[in-house]
């Protein structure tokens, strides 16, 4: 009775329950994400390669060519199909941490260095992404943000004359400011006025996207002299000072990218205001009772999560491309939130999390150049490990592994029900499974 | 019908919910399943009702094996449940309920309403159930849903009636007029089936009563054993079951509330010029029947329901203009009624829920950083103090059991300086052990004279801790009595009847639970 009632004072978006729904479930599934173990991650890179190399024979025509004949010579089908998955992923391996067959020792390590290049911008904004999920908001405008930030940081970048520390300085916090007002735009939203985060955000980042086309074609703006949709390039005091000299991209954005981890942590796990987060995110009703300014911190979430994001795209910006075009987000912000799926929302698993996809990026290239394998393979490869990630069960399956709740493998779906059933009616019974 | 359970057996993953029942419920029989929270009971009574499949163990009607797949081979077989929580649609009218999935139809699928009108009548009309047909189902007092909900079950022919907690939610007068109920359908042959936690009623009700504790039988009773014989059969030990204390010696008021007026989402007035005064050292419950406005009054003395008239003051104190964290701070010990929702946050760790309200406070931070340490060895101290049972602080808190869980809650509410102390439904779904805990703490804060004010709508509870009983009835405070009033005017009150009456009219009719306890005493 009470809770019936409670809903009808307390919902004034009755005909929002589509939706909340779908939200809820949403929810679900991050909390899924988040709390599956280390081994279900690493196995289900496992079983991505797998995948990417079933992929990768399907379309190779040399082993087409062998399947022409497989009955007649099977040997010639696996000895080929061997080779040719072989050489993908030991370019792969190359291209992305060390190329032992490279010329000089420079080369031979400068893959990695490309795949921490690749990995700034992602971890920045994974982290960013990463403290909305911990804070149960589904910020989806990772993009927008990031637009936003390389577009003010660019902007400090080359239309000021500062010295050289403080132009980068201003340059990244310009970034970060810009990408907070992008995410607190949205979060200031959902507390006002309880619009939802996701809707928002992806409307969001349409208009970012807009946004920029439309100042690439102003003068005032690009101040290139010229009619190209591009911006002048940010001046040497504004960019990110390389780290190992002529011949490597690597820049300080990386020191920023372990800073900014060293202090996601701490603000999740040790300050207070990580604590309302994190309250916010896992029950906002109980926070709310225990005094929690439930609309204030969720404002902030965005807003800090929207200024990591900005620092991304200012440290992608100022730190690899330099100069400013509609293009500069790439797939950033949508790789960002898979990075933090990934990462289980945790600074250090979102940082080891944007290095694989670094990593799998700059490998990709090379993989693509050498054997022809299409660097699409990569985007496969993210796409299924993240698949498996969000069902346990499915990689428990493939590896026989046993249910952490101790139950057997239930054959039929009722008994699942029937569990969960259980587990409602059962609530005030002192709960058995104490150790997991 | 006769119904027979023999070793049935029902698994959770490890967790054994029902282990080897054997049951017998003769046709005509009241048949009263008595046990603690947790204690299984729910989970029989959905296998018999086909919501779960048991792994071992057949039931039986009328010596017939019987297999069910779901509700609705139960229902065919003549088996009808009433559930705690009344499955009713509250837009639809009695009718509409009651043909609910059984809609006679005429030709090319029409439905018959008439011939529906004309079931519902004839049943009501055969038992004396007086409900309209065509009233609508959230116009209806919750006695009246649940005549409903039997009505529905002995229009589908149930020879077996379960009946799970069907006293939670009625005011005593309620509960006799479905005692008599259950006694008619007793007489039609009907056997029932009926699952409760309340020993008084057990023994006013029941023909045989039947026992069970951790999913086992432990014991069958006759409904003529003592309330502290079935407490001990029930929890396995030496119960009190009412907490000793000392007379309250009230000092000067602590808290109160003024003229309180509160509206719901939609404009509703749902609590209406609410007076209450608390003294220092005294405890006052809000009795009644849930749903009447004591969850809003407790959201709005701690600030989550915002009140559009009145006052709340706290040692001279207004605190209406306050935020929660405001008045949690300047005193407010709260313990909220829902505690999964409410109360605790099931993923945090129990040092984390220990200082839910207080981690931004001396000492647990410095307003910006925490100070894990010094969280986690207040948690240790007051841990044991509250004689939690748990492996570590550092384990999420979900792992605990509801009772335990509570205790966190009146740990963390507790262990601050409180200047008043709020609780609402302080023991629900808890089993003996702790609610004698819980209590014993209750009195204890009230001995060091801290004002308290205790929601319940359970009137054990309400009698065991009371100095003074406010009754709440649709918003408004019928009558603040004292602490020992009898039950009947008590059971009046939650209805609505003002105080003098109450007493008047408590006096000329007495319920049969009441008559029961006088007998008891004699």
């Amino acid at each position: 009775m009470s809770t019936e009632k409670k809903n009808n004072d307390d919902a004034p978006a009755a005909p929002g329950g589509a939706l909340k729904e779908a939200e809820s479930r949403l929810h679900y599934a991050v909390r899924e994400l988040s709390q599956s173990s280390w081994v279900i991650t690493l196995l289900s890179v496992v079983v991505a390669l797998v995948v990417g190399a079933l992929l990768i024979l399907a379309t190779n025509p040399q082993v087409q060519a062998t399947t022409g004949y497989f009955f007649a010579q099977p040997g010639d089908f696996f000895l080929t199909s061997f080779e040719v998955i072989r050489d993908a992923y030991s370019a792969l391996f190359r291209g992305a941490v060390y190329d032992w067959q490279a010329a000089t020792p420079d080369r031979a390590i400068r893959p990695i260095t490309e795949t921490l290049v690749n990995a700034v911008p992602l971890i920045l904004a994974g982290l960013g992404i990463a403290i909305g999920f911990r804070s149960g908001m589904l910020n989806i405008g990772g993009q927008g943000q990031i637009i936003l930030g390389a577009t003010c940081a660019a902007f400090i970048g080359y239309a000021f004359n500062l010295p050289v520390g403080a132009h980068l300085l201003l340059a990244l916090v310009g970034g970060a400011l810009g990408g907070a007002i992008w995410g607190g735009i949205a979060g200031v939203l959902k507390a006002k006025t309880g619009a939802n985060e996701v809707i928002v955000t992806i409307m969001l980042n349409n208009i970012a996207l807009y946004l920029l086309a439309w100042l690439l074609r102003q003068q005032w703006f690009v101040q290139t002299g010229s009619n190209q949709p591009i911006a002048a390039p940010v001046e040497d005091s504004a960019r990110l000072f390389g780290l190992l000299g002529t011949g490597f991209r690597l820049h300080a954005g990386i020191l920023l990218a372990i800073a900014a981890t060293v202090f996601v942590w701490w603000l999740l796990e040790r300050s207070t205001l990580g604590f309302e987060f994190r309250a916010i995110g896992e029950n906002p009703d109980a926070a709310r009772t225990a005094g929690i300014n439930v609309p204030k911190a969720t404002a902030l979430v965005l807003i800090i999560g929207g200024g990591l994001c900005g620092l991304g795209g200012a440290a992608h910006l100022l730190g690899t491309e330099y100069r400013l075009g509609a293009g500069i987000a790439g797939t950033l912000g949508f790789d960002a939130i898979t990075v933090a799926l990934l990462g289980r929302s945790k600074p250090l698993g979102t940082f080891l999390a944007g290095v694989l996809f670094g990593g799998l990026r700059a490998g990709g290239v090379l993989m693509q150049a050498q054997t022809g394998t299409p660097i699409d393979i990569v985007l496969v490869l993210q796409s299924v490990i993240v698949l498996l990630i969000a069902a346990p069960p499915l990689v428990r399956a493939i590896f026989f592994l046993p249910n952490p709740d101790g139950t057997a493998k239930s054959p039929r779906r009722r008994r699942l029900k029937d569990q969960q059933a259980a587990e409602a009616a059962q609530e005030p019974a002192p709960t058995q499974e104490v150790t997991k | 019908m006769k119904l027979q359970l023999k070793g049935v057996t029902k698994r959770f993953g490890t967790f054994t919910a029902n282990d080897r029942i054997d049951l017998t419920v003769q046709p005509g029989e009241i048949h009263a399943l008595l046990g603690e929270n947790g204690a299984g009971k729910s989970t029989l009574m959905n296998t018999i009702y086909g919501l779960y499949s048991p792994e071992e163990g057949e039931i039986l009607l009328d010596d017939k094996l019987v297999t069910f797949n779901g509700p609705g081979d139960a229902v065919e077989a003549g088996i009808g449940m009433v559930h705690q929580h009344f499955m009713l649609i509250p837009v639809f009218s009695v009718t509409e309920s009651v043909m609910l999935g059984y809609e006679p139809t005429r030709k090319a699928g029409i439905i018959d309403f008439a011939e529906a009108r004309r079931r519902v009548q004839e049943i009501s009309a055969r038992f004396g159930f007086d409900v309209d047909p065509d009233a609508m189902i959230e116009d209806l007092p919750v006695g009246a849903q649940q005549r409903v909900e039997i009505i529905k079950a002995l229009s589908r022919d149930a020879k077996v009636l379960i009946l799970d907690e069907p006293t939670a939610v009625l005011t005593p007068q309620e509960t006799d007029e479905l005692i008599t109920i259950m006694r008619q359908l007793r007489e039609s042959g009907t056997s029932i089936v009926f699952i409760t936690h309340k020993l008084r009623e057990v023994r006013a009700i029941a023909d045989k009563i039947t026992v069970i504790r951790r999913g086992k039988i432990v014991g069958q009773a006759l409904p003529e054993s003592t309330e502290t014989e079935l407490a001990s059969l029930m929890v396995g030990r030496e119960v009190n079951l009412t907490t000793q204390k000392e007379p309250a010696e009230p000092g000067d008021i602590g808290f109160s509330v003024k003229d309180l007026t509160v509206l719901s989402g939609a404009g509703k007035v749902v609590l209406d010029n609410v007076n209450l005064d608390i003294a220092r050292g005294e405890i006052l419950c809000v009795a009644g029947v849930d749903g009447n406005g004591q969850t809003e009054l407790a959201e709005a003395i701690v600030g989550l329901r915002s009140a559009v008239a009145g006052t709340i003051t706290l040692d001279g104190t207004n605190l209406r203009r306050m935020n929660v964290k405001e008045r949690l701070n300047s005193g407010i010990g709260f313990v909220p009624e829902d505690r999964s929702t409410d109360g605790v946050i099931p993923g945090f760790t129990v040092t984390e829920n220990f200082v839910l309200d207080q981690y931004d406070q001396q000492p647990y931070s410095n307003g910006v950083a925490m100070k894990p340490s010094v969280m986690r060895e207040a948690a240790v101290q007051q841990i044991s103090r509250f004689d939690v049972r748990l492996g570590t602080v550092d384990d999420p808190i979900s792992t605990l059991s509801g009772g335990n869980q509570q205790k966190v809650v009146l740990a963390r509410e507790m262990s601050r300086d409180i200047r008043f102390f709020l609780a609402s439904q302080p023991t629900r779904g808890l089993d003996v052990g702790s609610i004698e805990f819980v209590h014993r703490t209750i009195i204890e804060e009230r001995d060091k004279g801290t004002p308290c004010l205790i929601v319940s709508t359970e009137l054990d509870e309400v009698s065991n801790l009371a100095d003074r009983i406010a009754v709440m009835y649709r918003g408004v405070v019928v009558g603040v009595v004292p602490g020992d009033t009898d039950r009947d005017v008590l059971g009046l009150m939650m209805a609505g009847v003002p105080v003098e009456e109450a007493y008047a009219q408590a006096k000329d009719h007495h319920t049969i639970l009441g008559e029961a306890d006088e007998e008891a005493q004699t």
